[in-house]
């Protein structure tokens, strides 16, 4: 289903101006939400320490720790917020484009935790910046409606 | 047994995200981001089975995950998550019918790339 260059077929409401605001809106939830969620589960789990168990009881005793349990509450956020883009942005728009998260965790490790960036990460983050903008650059809906075969 | 876990999770969690999105097209656009409109969508999810599926997908890839972790480094897993970009920019193109061009190719591409020389 490929549309014409000249009359790109958009979603009803994500082609005007609040459609397109509220699209980035959740554009920038999703990158904060999944960076700050992450790194707080992580920092949450180094304090809990490793767990090698069957028990599911020894999991659950992570969530006592108060990151653990702010990471869980901030990606359930990211979750739910990735789920409102997808109803509004293409999934080959949404992917490159929120993968600027990884961009952040690696740039705030390094500036933050003084974490070591070698020149293989370097051109890793150059090369993930590049796609995000490329993508950037296509309209974030192509699509009029649902995929009439998957219903 | 790792490579295995790897296709695992490359599959899975491209089916659960192109679930996902089909799921979240046909259940319409949240159109404002009121606290009500997010709660409707919460509402309506349980009743979607292609999100419900989805998320199912999801959950079996994160497990993979977690026994892919248990065995080897994390390192193992980076290549399925490189795979998933461009098995779901291909997928987008041809069962969700978004008009994927050179762009949004080399966007994925791109990241795919990025996301390996990461975790080095």
């Amino acid at each position: 289903m490929q549309t014409s260059s000249t009359e790109p077929a958009v979603g009803k409401n994500s082609e005007s101006r609040s459609g397109i605001r509220n699209t980035r809106i959740l554009v920038l939830l999703v990158i904060a939400t999944n960076v700050l969620g992450n790194v707080s589960l992580s920092h949450g789990m180094q304090q809990v320490g490793r767990i090698i168990s069957a028990s599911p009881l020894d999991y659950l005793r992570a969530f006592a720790n108060p990151w653990t349990l702010l990471g869980i509450c901030v990606l359930l956020v990211w979750m739910l917020s990735d789920l409102a883009l997808l109803s509004r942005a293409d999934l080959s728009f949404v992917l490159p484009v929120t993968a600027s998260a990884y961009v952040l965790v690696a740039i705030g490790g390094h500036f933050l935790l003084h974490d070591h960036i070698s020149w293989e990460r370097w051109l890793g983050i150059v090369l993930i910046t590049g796609g995000v903008i490329l993508a950037e650059e296509t309209p974030a809906r192509t699509t009029k409606g649902p995929p009439e075969h998957l219903l | 047994m790792k490579w295995l876990l790897v296709a695992i999770i490359a599959v899975c969690n491209t089916l659960g995200d192109v679930l996902n999105t089909a799921g979240m097209k046909r259940q319409g656009e949240v159109e404002d981001l009121s606290l009500g409109s997010l709660a409707r969508m919460v509402k309506r999810i349980f009743r979607n089975t292609l999100v419900l599926a989805g998320f199912a997908a999801l959950a079996v890839s994160f497990f993979a995950l977690l026994s892919l972790l248990s065995i080897t480094t994390v390192s193992f897993a980076v290549p399925a998550t490189a795979v998933s970009y461009l098995l779901e920019t291909l997928l987008a193109k041809y069962i969700l019918g978004e008009d994927v061009r050179w762009r949004r190719w080399a966007a994925a591409t791109l990241v795919a790339c990025g996301v390996v020389l990461l975790s080095f």
